[in-house]
């Protein structure tokens, strides 16, 4: 039994004075100050300023990794960093006639096609699948990586939802028998830093990005993994799609990435189909109700 | 002491413009700018995805009660602003400031600060 106790005040005493569980606890939770946090409730430490690093390992993305500087640089809610929905004329996309109708048909909830709550038709508002390549180009939060001889396999923060992307030399499908919502991926190392992938076979009802941009049947993504050093990745995506756009568009361009210690714990992010029917009831019916009281009362002509 | 236990009256109501994304899916298409502070009970803190909600309750000087709803950020978002699961607890007297209000005369907003009864302050600072 003195055994026991004595084993259990050194665990005690070690867990107390490690400079480990100090570093990570000691900061108090302040509100008002941006403390990131993972999903343990430690804190992860900020990112150098100067982002620089030992070189990085050759033909190797493994580890956990978050948008940086800020880790909510990658939420996107209106539309792709290169890209948002707004009124500037360089982030016009080269739709078709087809691309700018389908969108026009889609009713998100921000950018310049935004509408309100009740007329919403985003099919991530019911929980539907996120998709890709919209996974990447709203909420792309902490993502980790996983490598083997065939593939690379990414586990992402957002939806809690992973891709398999093979390297075992098979091609892309030449016909797509059964859309996915997260199609199919093939990649390969370009040189000793940079993984390219190519993904097809998306499911149409998936949107692109938050803002509805469409796609088709016939989408291609391309995905670029630049690893810059040990602690930097850059990523950059390319969207083909002939049937909505005139020609291929980057929602990213070298956006950043950064390594997080071994110990950061990726956070539960999930869309609920119960939650989202209790805030469609909190909220949208709401809207609803008193959008088509509205209607009654306006005299009929 | 008693002053502290007295229900829930609206406070005020100021005009305030806002800046910058609601980060979540459905949208800020549903808010105005108005800025309300409003004092209540809570009923509910809701954790959720894709954004929280206090429900609390206010009562004007006849008595009625108004039932509040405020939305407020992820959870994955809110955590790291020292905003938890257990912020809140039904019964607590809150005095909460909301910056855009439901466009459809509701009484929901969407949250920037919350006031509890320790006079303790929980916000995102400046960020949204």
């Amino acid at each position: 039994m003195s055994n026991r106790l004595l084993a259990a005040a050194v665990v005690f005493t070690v867990l107390v004075f490690s400079p480990l569980t100090r570093a990570q606890t000691a900061e108090q939770r302040e509100s008002g100050k941006n403390i990131h946090r993972d999903g343990w409730d430690r804190i992860v430490p900020p990112a150098p300023k100067d982002q620089q690093s030992e070189p990085a390992p050759v033909r190797d993305l493994t580890g956990i990794w978050e948008p940086t500087p800020g880790y909510r640089d990658g939420v996107f809610a209106t539309g792709p960093k290169n890209y948002p929905s707004d009124v500037k004329p360089e982030h016009e996309l080269p739709f078709t006639p087809l691309g700018l109708k389908t969108w026009k048909e889609h009713k998100p909830g921000f950018g310049t096609t935004a509408v309100p709550i009740a007329e919403n038709n985003d099919p991530f508002d019911i929980c539907d699948p996120i998709g890709f390549p919209r996974l990447e180009l709203f909420n792309l939060r902490a993502i980790q990586i996983f490598q083997t001889k065939s593939q690379v396999a990414i586990i992402y923060q957002n939806d809690q939802v992973w891709r398999n992307i093979w390297m075992d030399g098979r091609e892309l499908p030449k016909e797509i028998l059964e859309p996915r919502w997260y199609g199919y991926s093939v990649g390969k190392w370009t040189d000793d830093y940079t993984f390219v992938t190519e993904t097809v076979g998306l499911d149409e009802r998936t949107w692109i990005d938050n803002v509805g941009r469409p796609h088709s049947d016939e989408l291609k993504v391309t995905e670029t993994w630049h690893r810059v050093n040990h602690d930097v990745m850059e990523f950059t995506m390319t969207i083909e799609d002939p049937k909505m756009y005139t020609k291929p568009w980057n929602p990213l361009t070298k956006f950043r990435l950064r390594l997080q210690p071994e110990w950061f714990d990726i956070r539960e992010m999930i869309c609920s189909a119960s939650e989202a029917q209790e805030y469609n009831k909190t909220v949208a019916e709401q809207a609803v109700a008193e959008k088509n009281a509205k209607k009654k009362a306006q005299p009929s002509k | 002491m008693k002053s502290r236990l007295m229900r829930g009256f609206l406070a005020g109501v100021a005009l305030l413009s806002i800046s910058g994304s609601l980060f979540a899916h459905h949208g800020n298409a549903a808010y105005d700018s108005r800025t309300v502070t409003v004092k209540g009970t809570v009923t509910a803190w809701v954790w959720t995805n894709p954004h929280t909600f206090l429900k609390f309750d206010a009562k004007d000087e006849k008595g009625d009660v108004t039932h509040w709803l405020g939305e407020w950020n992820a959870p994955s978002t809110l955590v790291n602003f020292g905003i938890t699961a257990k912020s809140f607890k039904p019964g607590e007297e809150v005095t909460v400031t909301m910056t855009g209000m439901s466009k459809t005369g509701q009484p929901v907003g969407r949250v920037t600060k919350v006031i509890l009864p320790d006079g303790q302050e929980l916000s995102m600072g400046s960020e949204r």
